[in-house]
């Protein structure tokens, strides 16, 4: 998954006499997929400008509803996103330590639980306890996004060269300062691919978040069907899936900026 | 080489004389035992290693070498014993702020990899809290120090080096804070050959220069006796089987296990540490360039010798020619042989040996400053040395057995006991 992606962006090195033999061009994927979305959307202006719409198109598709819709489904997923790192990054980094390392079985097995479950029974669960709204949606999301940025950062963080922290403390880091100097800064780019991967997992799933009532593009999924408009539904299809697409290609962007220069 | 080889004695009890910058290491009693496992990874061992000597550890694998080395910085602790670094005793020390004043170099080098090659060596200066003025001194100074031009790789990340220039950083980054004591293991196993003899010999002139106490370990005998003032030889579970100079292990191994590990050629090991200057030169029958050689053939015969070695007006031996080929005219005139086979009195017995072997005299001219004429040594010479030096040594390795409170062999007695 996302973990193997992340070895495929380059940029041309510093060393002048390597230059020349390096790949020199942008990444293919950072510059294919805004176009795409580009292309697509604006198919869909075109189509959304010219159609002959019913009233209850009209309504349900006037360009203040979309916004809001739209700016909804994107709160679900940045919060969302940022509630699992917050929990899931500090958790990984705790459950790589020597001591509490025997943990991560149960703790990866409970995660694990929570994106086998099916979404949407998470969803309604959740609501039937907590009550409907933003924060219950938020609630089932992001259970079912934590397995990634979990597994990712205990992955990452065991893939750092044993050698390499061991160095670290042998010239006389502390476990802390060895784990902010070099364990977490090896493993960013590992860590990046599971929050990315937790972004779009977030963006299909907040569609389901209209059944509770919190919201987001998924309303035009819903009224599409059962309404019958095919227009409705093919509207809202397009709009998931170009702002996975875009949320994705932010993802791929950020990791490729935040990643330590030396491991380009 | 041979600075560094023949002064270990000399330097046992001072510390502060000869430049010496490194403090003393003594193990007394040095235990290590994982729960679980019956025999003790490191049986009680007591060890000295003097300040401002490069004692390597070595021995088949299993045998407790690298667990010996990191119980002195404390990555592993020790189930037993003291340890005193420089008088103190380590194990009363915070140990992150121990392991700041005890360089460690890692095979390959081991280097951060997001990490410039500045940053890199920065790390324990930055640690010590030095300001950043000073740390990037310090790094162009270890830079130069160790071969490589600061303004073209302060800035390089690791991966933009070669294995040879990223274990140059890993031994800067060992110096940074200017340690008494480096601790270095298998500094030199990752990289090829004719790169690992540069770097020897370079961290040996580093060596000349510091003095630092270094403990080195490494699974190489040649890289033993080559960096080694004194070498510890260990088998399974931390046991010493010798202690002692390269010297003594080579001519004189303590028992069957130390002759094995040597392995055959140990004698052929040997001549890569004597120097020629140590050997007694042979004399020889010379003739100047424009003597008569009537003169020249009564002196040769006299000495026994059936060629002369001629020589011009500054003493530098011209060719080394039959006394058949003399008589072809009155005056000894200048042979100017090009291909006239001549070794410095600094070069090794091995480099002597060489030469003679593609010689038809059976001998090789030594020739000391500018090229002057000294004297030769033949198969015999070489011969005659080897067998004193087998000689002595054995004859030191028994005034010490039968010493005990001698320090190669103090750790012997108690070891047998616990078996």
């Amino acid at each position: 998954m996302a973990v193997t992606e992340q070895t495929r962006p380059q940029i041309p090195t510093r060393t002048p006499a390597t230059a020349s033999t390096k790949r020199t061009r942008p990444p293919i994927g950072l510059l294919g997929i805004p176009i795409f979305v580009a292309v697509v959307i604006v198919l869909w202006l075109i189509w959304r400008l010219t159609a002959d719409l019913d009233s209850t198109e009209l309504v349900t598709m006037n360009w203040s509803a979309l916004g809001s819709a739209l700016v909804q489904h994107i709160k679900l997923t940045v919060v969302g996103t940022v509630l699992v790192m917050i929990i899931a990054v500090p958790l990984g980094v705790l459950l790589t330590r020597p001591g509490f390392r025997r943990l991560s079985g149960p703790v990866l097995a409970f995660a694990n639980g929570g994106q086998a479950a099916p979404s949407i029974g998470l969803l309604v669960l959740a609501a039937m306890w907590l009550g409907f709204g933003f924060w219950t949606a938020i609630l089932a999301l992001g259970v079912y996004a934590i397995l990634p940025v979990l597994r990712n950062t205990i992955v990452g963080l065991d893939g750092v060269d044993r050698n390499l922290v061991e160095a670290g403390r042998g010239m006389g880091m502390s476990a802390l300062t060895a784990l902010l100097r070099i364990e977490i800064p090896l493993a960013v780019p590992v860590i990046l691919a599971g929050i990315r991967t937790a972004l779009v997992l977030m963006v299909g799933t907040a569609s389901l978040a209209v059944f509770i009532n919190a919201g987001g593009l998924g309303i035009y999924i819903t009224t599409g069907v059962s309404l019958f408009r095919p227009g409705v539904l093919v509207t809202g299809g397009v709009m998931i899936s170009s702002l996975a697409l875009l949320i994705d290609w932010v993802g791929r962007v950020l990791e490729y900026v935040v990643r330590p220069k030396g491991l380009r | 080489m041979s600075d560094t080889l023949s002064q270990p004695e000399s330097t046992t009890t001072t510390t502060s004389a000869d430049g010496v910058t490194g403090v003393d290491i003594e193990l007394i009693g040095v235990t290590k035992k994982y729960p679980g496992q019956r025999r003790a990874a490191v049986e009680p061992l007591d060890l000295h290693i003097p300040s401002g000597e490069i004692v390597i550890l070595i021995g088949p694998s299993g045998c407790g070498k690298t667990t010996t080395l990191k119980m002195i910085n404390r990555l592993i602790e020790p189930t037993g014993g003291t340890i005193m670094i420089g008088g103190q005793d380590a194990r009363r020390r915070n140990e992150n702020e121990l392991r700041r004043g005890i360089g460690y170099v890692i095979q390959g080098g081991s280097l951060f990899p997001h990490l410039t090659v500045g940053q890199n060596i920065g790390v324990v200066p930055g640690l010590l809290g030095w300001n950043k003025s000073r740390t990037a001194e310090r790094v162009d100074d270890l830079l130069e120090l160790v071969g490589l031009d600061p303004a073209r790789y302060r800035d390089r990340f690791p991966r933009e080096l070669s294995g040879g220039q990223q274990q140059r950083v890993g031994v800067a980054r060992g110096l940074a804070a200017d340690p008494p004591v480096i601790l270095m293991d298998e500094p030199f196993g990752a990289v090829d050959p004719i790169t690992r003899q540069r770097l020897q010999d370079e961290l040996l002139s580093i060596q000349d220069e510091l003095r630092k106490t270094i403990v080195c370990v490494t699974h190489d005998i040649d890289e033993a006796v080559k960096l080694g003032d004194r070498i510890l030889l260990l088998s399974e579970g931390g046991h010493v089987e010798q202690y002692d100079t390269p010297e003594n292990i080579l001519a004189a191994p303590a028992n069957d296990f130390v002759a094995d590990f040597v392995g055959a050629g140990s004698s052929l090991k040997q001549l890569t540490l004597t120097r020629v200057s140590e050997i007694e030169l042979g004399s020889h029958t010379t003739a100047a360039i424009g003597e008569p050689t009537d003169a020249v053939l009564t002196r040769a015969r006299a000495a026994g010798d059936d060629c002369v070695i001629v020589l011009d007006e500054r003493r530098r031996p011209r060719g080394w020619p039959w006394l058949r080929e003399l008589r072809n005219s009155s005056t000894i005139v200048d042979p100017d042989d090009d291909d006239l086979a001549t070794v410095d009195r600094r070069a090794t017995l091995n480099d002597a040996l060489d030469s003679m072997l593609t010689d038809s005299h059976g001998a090789v001219i030594v020739t000391g400053r500018r090229d002057e004429y000294q004297g030769v040594v033949d198969f015999t010479a070489v011969t005659e040395h080897m067998t004193a030096a087998a000689a002595q040594a054995a004859a030191e390795v028994d005034a010490a057995d039968s010493n005990p409170s001698a320090e190669a062999d103090t750790d012997d007695q108690p070891d047998q006991a616990a078996i």
